[in-house]
């Protein structure tokens, strides 16, 4: 082992029946740094994290680890943490039937008695160190997913490890639990611990990473220090490819004019639901691409789903083409033309189990009704025009949709929701976790969607992504709406001033 | 929970339900309920529930019930299920009875002996749940049937042990002082528990504290409420489950030996249903099929509440064979509904 | 990858493709049965055309028995296998249901009077009276699963504890006996028809099945709600009246059985009546490789599940083994499936298979 380094991995493989996940992939993380870790989906990062804590096992390669003459092997996940390397995952991997306390402590003491009052007591001075707004006794569940992340982060670094990882730990945080988070993340560093950390945002990375080392297609492409990878190059890095399509996507300026006497081919005023959003006031127009921008947390899925009637609506008018419509429930959604993409493609989205046509079908089947299904025949034309169509990756029409990668899955959905032919068609967070690639696409999609006629929301956590595909942004701060910008006012500064509130 | 009570002035009930856990707001409902029937009894139908040896003697009848149930709430509260306890007792019933009378044994060794099976069941089904990861349903509707199918293989005739030093120990009656009662001819009338009542108080004591305060105990609580997470946090999923059925399994061993204490028969169609009581009697207690939620103190009184609104059914004059069947189903449908009111009313 | 398969493509693919179909699995067991029959008892597989007691023309042989006393199970695992996909639990309240289903119809059929001289209504009000009563117990079910969000074996574990009290309720715990010969045909033989009327009629349900499978979406419907509740909604479905619906079609399945249970004794005994045909039902669904906890199904391989179990019981009884005795090899043979059929198992086979390969080629 190199001096100065924590952790080494050398020719590291792995397969799994088919995919030849890791490629001889090497990794060095060196005493106090900040390490990224970056890649498509499908580059690899999460196999190399889970061969690293002992969930998978290597089928070739070694790790070295500071403190370890020999190279050492991880067969599980206890194993991992006896030897200091602690996870933070991206979902979080906490019992929520246990309290906050257990949660820090639980399976890391070969203790056999369960010492309640100091798991308590010491719970509570580290809550208390890193500012996290829970009690040790508190029940896990009843926190919220914030705060659940930020204990399950309390509990690596409680653990005093000399390799800290985190894999997607920002995903379900607001800007300032970010911060909060970057601040302990650089305390670690000081005290030489090494992490590793795993982002979609690359912003982040620039502000906190000493390091990058970027992964594509099971390979590693090389190690860098940040101040030697511009942002252009490491995305190019990543795809592989030089970034024509992204700057093409950029210089198109979305335009819309909407005649003066048109009606709005949805509209709402006051619409609540009981998700905890004020009463809303929206409209859109034919062909318009307009969005939902706010921090997380801010209510702007609410509002959409609420829209969709996929909460419990509570109050409010709803028109679709200056007609009055209720909407209750998401079927009644669907009859008057809509569409919508669920922010949680795992949970909300796709029918893992079922095949790829199965769920292209989905929908439009239930419209359709229980007495008329399509034929095999039918489904099958169906499902093999739109995989075409958005050029699915997918080895037939017959896979079931949980073995695509994200990218992939996130176009089923999309097909399934065009094969409605919506009239106004919400998509909640399309290019959530899925990579560049894939982005870009949907991102062209929506455009053309837009310029065929179709109404979109769209909603994502990147601005820029939004700033480029939306004519109309609906600004959304705590749960209620605080304004609309368009035109001139579409921009960077304009938008984060009326996000903060800070617009004077 | 007494720490959730404590502070409890200047916080709403409201908020006060919501802060408990799961597990705590369930065993609370299930005490609550349990003492409102049994003093509502003793203040409408007065005579019999006023006499304790009507308590102690709803304890002699399920001192094995409670005791299957306990093994039960642990292998829910992990999140699995085992319907085989009530075969097993069957099976303990007729080797112990076989053995002590066919064999002229001694009460030690068929003690051992019915442990031992336990043990065996529930390290078999342990192992095929735990490391084969096969569905426990399954597993253990195998292990039921096995053992019923055994029992009939190992003496096909039901009969009544002879053995003289078991019937000295199944007659043994431990005299609860300052309990008894008059009887009709102005007799006092000591109150008495049987040996298996005893023992069933151990296990649920022993089995808190396992489940409060040891390392193992936590960890099927995580399991249950997450298993991935548990993986993740460290624990040793495997294992964790495999100890699950394995204790389950020593539960149904001491359970079945009380059991054959009390009936001191061996028979195919001893405990028949037994197998589904203690399941009731776990939910009734507060245990959640989902797993990660429960408590043995809740079973003990689940057994309890299931047990004695039978008694109030049939001393109100109910006592057709079908009443039985449908106040215990009333019951269970009763804590099934509070159960999923108040999940759903925590979500909020 | 593609590299990769194209090596693969020889013999064996064609084998293993046919290993990774899930209705292998109950059709190699009962082959394996068959054939164990075939080296122990060729007669097992005689089949004679004999006259009955009434002189009609009837079929015999052990297969014929297999085809007929399977029957009721092969029925019930098709309401099995629906609620299994759809709630991811199972029915354990069949058994119950069934006595209840059972007790209505002999209600309807004798009236007040349990033994009476004729029918007090004909047959088939019976049927249907006692099908809206099983409809609506699995309603019940349904609605404590769907709504109340109750696990399903939890849930049934009402019905099950309750049914066969409210089953000897119905008729005031007395044993009502028909006295009608049209009505014993459902549980022997129509006059004329050598063919066991328990099978003709699982024949029947299996058919319908299958065209309501064909015609309507609730393969797509239950198998989405099964795997994804959540999303199913968000596609307009609701997951609710889905799961309610399994129960209910379950319901029926267990008003056809109970006909042809009462038929076959006239009478009926609400503590034996399709005692443990829960067990044989889920054990059913479960060896034609379906997941119990719900999700994708396939009939066919339940209903082929339903006569291995019914074959191993029929082979069992032909040597001689006492009916009480019965589950112990039961419980040997679903260990043997379910332990063969385990993931972990296959895998740790497979790469057994590979290094014994390996050392061969080397």
């Amino acid at each position: 082992m190199k001096d100065g380094s924590v952790l080494e991995m050398r020719g590291i493989d792995k397969s799994f029946p088919g995919v030849h996940a890791l490629q001889g992939v090497d990794f060095t993380l060196r005493r106090g740094e900040i390490h990224a870790l970056m890649g498509e989906n499908g580059a690899g990062k999460s196999t190399l994290i889970k061969v690293l804590t002992g969930v998978y096992s290597k089928d070739e390669g070694q790790i070295f680890l500071e403190g370890h003459e020999k190279a050492i092997a991880i067969r599980s996940p206890q194993e991992a943490q006896r030897l200091g390397i602690s996870t933070v995952y991206q979902e979080i991997t906490l019992c929520p039937n246990l309290s906050v306390a257990e949660n820090m402590y639980i399976g890391r003491t070969e203790n056999m008695y369960q010492n309640w009052k100091k798991i308590n007591s010491d719970t509570n001075k580290i809550l208390k160190s890193l500012d996290i707004p829970a009690t040790p006794t508190q029940q896990l569940g009843s926190c919220s997913i914030a705060v659940q992340q930020m204990v399950a982060i309390a509990r690596a670094v409680d653990m005093e490890c000399k390799v800290l990882i985190l894999d997607e730990p920002t995903s379900s945080l607001d800007e300032q639990e970010v911060a909060k988070l970057f601040k302990l993340m650089r305390d670690l560093r000081s005290k030489g611990v090494g992490i590793i950390f795993v982002t979609h945002f690359l912003d982040q990375v620039y502000e906190v990473c000493d390091r990058i080392t970027v992964m594509r297609d099971g390979k590693l492409v090389g190690e860098y220090a940040i101040k030697d990878l511009p942002r252009v190059q490491l995305v190019s890095k990543m795809l592989g490819k030089e970034l024509d399509d992204l700057s093409d996507i950029q210089g198109e300026q979305p335009a819309y004019n909407k005649g003066d006497n048109a009606v709005p081919v949805f509209e709402a005023e006051g619409l609540v639901s009981d998700a905890g959003i004020k009463p809303f006031d929206f409209h859109i127009d034919k062909g318009e691409v307009n969005g939902f921008t706010g921090l997380l947390g801010s209510g702007r899925s609410e509002c959409v789903r609420a829209i969709f009637g996929a909460d419990r609506v509570t109050g409010g008018k709803v028109k679709m083409n200056g007609k009055p419509v209720k909407i209750s429930k998401p079927i009644d959604a669907m009859r008057n033309g809509i569409g919508y993409l669920p922010e949680d493609r795992k949970i909300d989205g796709i029918v893992g189990d079922l095949s790829v046509r199965d769920n292209i079908i989905l929908a439009q089947q239930v419209l359709k009704g229980f007495f008329k299904p399509f034929s095999k025949a039918e489904a099958n034309k169906i499902a093999d025009e739109y995989i075409k169509l958005l050029s699915i990756k997918t080895a037939s029409a017959d896979t079931p949709i949980k073995s695509l990668s994200g990218g992939n899955q996130q176009k089923v959905i999309l097909a399934r929701w065009l094969f409605t032919h919506p009239e106004y068609l919400i998509l909640d967070e399309p290019t959530r976790g899925i990579d560049v690639g894939t982005k870009v696409d949907i991102q062209k999609l929506v455009l053309k969607l837009a310029s065929e006629g179709m109404s979109v929301t769209f909603i994502s956590s990147e601005l820029d992504e939004m700033l480029r595909t939306c004519s109309r942004l609906v600004v959304m701060r705590d749960r209620k709406l605080v304004g609309e910008l368009s035109g001139q006012d579409l921009n960077q500064n304009k938008v984060m001033n009326t996000i903060a509130g800070g617009d004077k | 929970m007494s720490s959730s009570n404590k502070k409890s002035s200047s916080i709403s009930l409201n908020d006060k339900i919501k802060n408990m856990t799961e597990t705590n707001l369930l065993l609370t409902i299930t005490i609550v309920v349990f003492f409102l029937m049994y003093i509502g009894a003793m203040v409408f139908q007065g005579a019999g529930f006023l006499k304790p040896q009507t308590f102690f003697n709803i304890l002699n009848a399920n001192a094995a019930l409670i005791i299957l149930s306990c093994g039960l709430s642990i292998v829910m509260i992990t999140g699995g299920i085992d319907i085989s306890v009530g075969g097993v007792t069957a099976l303990i019933c007729m080797c112990s009875a076989v053995y002590l009378d066919y064999h002229d044994g001694n009460v030690f060794m068929a003690i051992i002996i019915s442990l031992a099976i336990g043990l065996a069941f529930g390290a078999f089904q342990g192992f095929l749940v735990a490391y084969l990861d096969i569905q426990p349903f399954i597993v253990t509707l195998a292990g039921m049937f096995f053992a019923r199918g055994m029992t009939t293989i190992v003496n096909t005739k039901p009969f009544n042990v002879a053995n003289e030093s078991f019937l000295a120990l199944k007659g043994t009656r431990i005299i609860v002082p300052g309990m008894g009662s008059v009887n009709k001819l102005g007799k006092y009338v000591n109150a008495y528990v049987e040996i298996g009542v005893i023992v069933a108080l151990i296990v649920v004591i022993v089995f808190f504290c396992i489940l409060r305060w040891t390392k193992l105990g936590r960890a099927f609580y995580a399991v249950g409420g997450n298993s991935q997470s548990a993986l993740m946090l460290g624990i040793n999923v495997k294992r964790t489950r495999f100890m699950a059925h394995l204790l389950c399994g020593l539960l149904a061993g001491i359970g079945g030996f009380v059991y054959f204490m009390h009936v001191g028969s061996g028979s195919a169609s001893n405990a028949s249903g037994a197998e589904m009581d203690a399941i009731a009697s776990s939910i009734i207690g507060g245990t959640m099929l989902t797993g990660g939620v429960g408590n043995i103190i809740g079973t003990f009184f689940g057994v309890l509440s299931l047990n004695t609104i039978q008694n109030i059914v049939s001393s109100a004059g109910l006592d057709q064979a079908w009443w039985t069947g449908i106040t215990r189903a009333a019951m269970l449908c009763l804590f099934l509904v509070i159960q999923s009111v108040i999940i759903a009313y925590k979500k909020k | 990858m593609q590299k990769n398969e194209v090596k693969k493509s020889n013999g064996s693919n064609i084998l293993s493709s046919l290993l990774k179909n899930q209705i292998c699995i109950p059709l190699a067991a009962l082959l394996l049965l068959l054939l164990f029959n075939l080296i122990m008892d060729p007669t097992f597989f005689r089949i004679t055309l004999e006259h009955n007691s009434a002189g009609n023309p009837v079929l015999s042989g052990f297969l014929i028995r297999i085809l007929d006393n399977g029957s009721e199970l092969a029925i019930l695992a098709i309401g099995m296998t629906l609620v299994t996909a759809a709630s991811g639990g199972q029915d354990i309240s069949v058994g119950a249901a069934i006595a209840i289903a059972g007790s209505v119809l002999l209600r309807i059929l004798c009236g007040s009077n349990s033994r009476p001289e004729t029918i007090q209504a004909p047959i088939i009000v019976g049927f249907l009276v006692s099908c809206v009563a099983a409809m609506l117990f699995g309603a019940f079910n349904g609605v404590l699963v769907a709504y109340l969000k109750i696990q399903p074996m939890v849930a049934t574990l009402i019905l099950y504890t309750a049914g066969r009290s409210i089953a000897a309720w119905v008729n005031n715990n007395e044993l009502p006996i028909v006295n009608d010969k049209t009505f014993t045909y459902f549980g022997s033989f129509i006059p004329g028809i050598p063919i066991p009327t328990p099978f003709i009629i699982a024949v029947a349900c299996m058919i319908i099945m299958a065209l309501v499978l064909k015609f309507t979406n609730l393969r797509l419907y239950t198998q989405s709600v099964g795997i994804n509740g959540s999303s199913s909604r968000l596609n307009g479905l609701n997951p609710e009246i889905i799961k309610v619906l399994s129960f209910v079609i379950l319901g029926i399945c267990v008003a056809v059985v109970g006909l042809i249970k009462v038929s076959r004794i006239s009478s009926i005994n609400y503590s034996v009546i399709a005692k443990d045909i829960e067990m044989d039902a889920i054990l059913a669904v479960a060896l034609g490789g379906n997941a119990l906890s719900g999700g994708k199904f396939n009939m066919a391989a339940s209903i082929i599940g339903a006569y291995v179990i019914q074959c191993l019981t029929t082979t069992l009884y032909k040597f001689k083994v006492q009916s009480d005795a019965l589950p112990a090899y039961k419980a040997v043979v679903v260990i043997i499936l379910v332990v063969s059929s385990a993931p972990v198992v296959r895998e740790w086979f497979s790469s057994m298979w590979k290094k014994l390969k390996l050392k061969e080629v080397g």
